[in-house]
């Protein structure tokens, strides 16, 4: 068999003690793309990570990975992808070179460009002055780094990034993804990737599968996913709304209340927003924006919205929309 | 799962892979147990007492034939200290599993035979190391080295070490969680190391099935006739007992390895 896409799944599917993780997956991945997988913790993007790494095996289905089959090729498969874990597995009692120098004898790397190799996938990021040190004293984020350096030092073509930002600070976050773009730019490498941050999907990713219970819910590049959307958001805080009169003003598209505060989707709100805001009434406070990869990924897994459990993403979007400067 | 019998395109090539592979884990072994200095001088001291006090205590109360009390406990230590290091080197596995570095290994494309070979290699030269520190200590009480006695004792040292590293992988690889260690000590090594102190002969007989199917009761044995020459049975059938064994854990600790989940 093979393949003209880095990835192609074909029905995958995993099932843990009957319940289906993974359901009759079929995707396709092409070469030197950055592919998202977004979804809430426990949707089985990391199961179809392991899937695809061939750290298990699918209940059914199969998986192409650069060509190889996931099932009966297993070594061809390992040899051809680079992997960095959600957890840190490089080992701490070494140096960040005896780690890289390990890595490259395990992949069997020639010997005569193990050196040049290490010195390359180590400048990309960053760490050629910390190459000495014991993996222990570094920060997470510099071991993130070195593990990312790790899954490029044998020229892998495919590179797997499971929640490469989690638990990360702010900087060290906004380090990786410049590393990350920096890749996707300059070596010739497709990247896969598993994140619940709609943000990193969002900045990185040319098209991101949002996954829900298994399954893929939709499946596009970050623009045209938040064009489902249909427009902006205004939120309005007033004592008493007047919803109705704002529901009968045809570029409404969408009213709801959250939380004590009026959402409305509209097309276009710079220009209506004074329509609105003498249509509603008294009003306490305003905030605009445009339509964000989170409001599409609560449209597809059931408009959460409504219900007080939205409140977190609300205020988690409100601070991303902060660090992102627009 | 089955990765070994993925095809192979390149016989030739796959070899040096797997050597490679073998001495990748070799290098991560020393690397780690070059930095636990502490630590390899802590597992001198505790034979060291073990040798005085155990030992010579022995000694006075008689009973070993021709050798002192002290001596005849000799290869008792030098296994004691195999044994421990080894086993317990197999079994921190558990802990290399939940730090993840191991991980990193599972998932190289390298099979789980060359995987458990570079564990045997590297755990093999930490307690061989260990225990020579403690031969030297023999010529302080009085034991004599000859030119064909030093490599048969490192035939048999590497013999033993061997089989215990298997045995602590192979417990490793199925524990979930450190926590057992305890136990194991208690009901495993402890009741192996304590069966080697005593002549074979002298044992009560309720003893002596338990003796039997205690690995440490030929590698000791095996010691005892190379280094001082008190051995109960030929040291040559001690050596075959010593590889059957070898190759029974080693098979053993392959599949075990296969079956270890991530």
């Amino acid at each position: 068999m093979s393949s003209k896409s880095a990835i192609e799944t074909l029905n995958l599917t995993k099932k843990f003690n009957g319940v289906k993780a993974v359901d009759d997956l079929s995707l396709k991945i092409e070469h030197g793309e950055v592919f998202g997988l977004l979804g809430p913790n426990g949707a089985g993007k990391t199961t179809i990570l392991m899937m695809l790494t061939t750290l298990i095996q699918p209940t059914a289905g199969t998986a192409l990975v650069n060509g190889y089959d996931i099932r009966k090729e297993q070594d061809k498969v390992r040899k051809s992808i680079g992997i960095v874990f959600q957890d840190p597995s490089s080992d701490d009692i070494l140096t960040g070179y005896e780690n890289l120098k390990l890595h490259a004898m395990l992949y069997d790397v020639p010997d005569e460009v193990v050196e040049s190799k290490i010195g390359e996938v180590l400048k990309l990021v960053d760490l050629e002055d910390r190459k000495k040190e014991l993996v222990k004293n570094y920060s997470g984020g510099m071991r993130r780094r070195l593990e990312i350096a790790r899954g490029l030092l044998h020229q892998p073509a495919v590179l797997f990034l499971d929640e490469p930002t989690l638990g990360l600070d702010p900087q060290a976050r906004e380090r990786i993804w410049q590393y990350i773009r920096k890749l996707a730019n300059e070596k010739n490498v497709t990247i896969v990737l598993t994140t619940h941050y709609m943000e990193e999907a969002d900045l990185l990713c040319n098209r991101i599968a949002i996954i829900d219970k298994g399954k893929i819910v939709a499946l596009d590049t970050p623009g045209n996913l938040k064009k489902i959307i249909g427009g902006d958001i205004i939120r309005i805080k007033s004592p008493e709304p007047n919803i109705e009169a704002i529901r009968k003003l045809d570029f409404v598209k969408k009213v709801e209340m959250v939380d004590g505060t009026v959402s409305i989707t509209v097309e276009g709100a710079r220009r209506h927003l004074t329509t609105i805001l003498e249509a509603i009434g008294k009003v306490d406070s305003v905030y605009v924006r445009e339509p964000t990869l989170n409001d599409v990924f609560l449209h597809y897994t059931g408009g959460e919205m409504e219900d007080s459990g939205a409140e977190g993403g609300w205020a988690e979007r409100m601070m991303s929309a902060q660090t992102r400067g627009r | 799962m089955g990765r070994e019998d993925d095809e192979r395109p390149d016989e030739g090539e796959i070899e040096m892979g797997a050597l490679k592979a073998i001495y990748a884990m070799w290098y991560r072994e020393i690397r780690v147990f070059s930095r636990e200095k502490s630590r390899i001088v802590a597992s001198v001291i505790n034979p060291l007492f073990f040798l005085l006090i155990f030992g010579g205590g022995l000694g006075n109360i008689g009973g070993f034939g021709t050798v002192g009390g002290e001596v005849f406990i000799f290869p008792a230590i030098v296994g004691m200290v195999l044994l421990f290091t080894s086993i317990f080197f197999g079994l921190y596995i558990v802990w290399d599993r939940k730090v993840d570095f191991l991980k990193e290994v599972l998932v190289a494309p390298i099979s789980r035979l060359s995987m458990f070979i570079g564990k045997i290699v590297g755990g093999s030269t930490d307690s061989i190391i260990q225990a020579t520190l403690v031969l030297i200590l023999g010529v302080f009480i009085g034991v004599n080295y000859t030119p064909l006695s030093i490599p048969l004792t490192f035939g048999f040292m590497f013999l033993t070490t061997t089989i215990l590293v298997s045995i602590g992988l192979i417990m490793g690889s199925r524990m979930e969680s450190p926590e057992g260690f305890q136990l194991i000590t208690s009901f495993v090594v402890f009741p192996m190391f304590l069966l080697t102190l005593f002549p074979f002969d002298k044992l009560p007989s309720y003893l002596v099935p338990f003796a039997y199917i205690d690995p440490m009761t030929y590698a000791v044995d095996g010691l005892r006739g190379v280094i001082i020459g008190a051995n109960y049975f030929p040291v040559y059938l001690d050596a075959v007992v010593l590889a059957v064994l070898d190759c029974i854990f080693i098979a053993t600790g392959t599949y075990a390895f296969q079956k270890m989940k991530i």
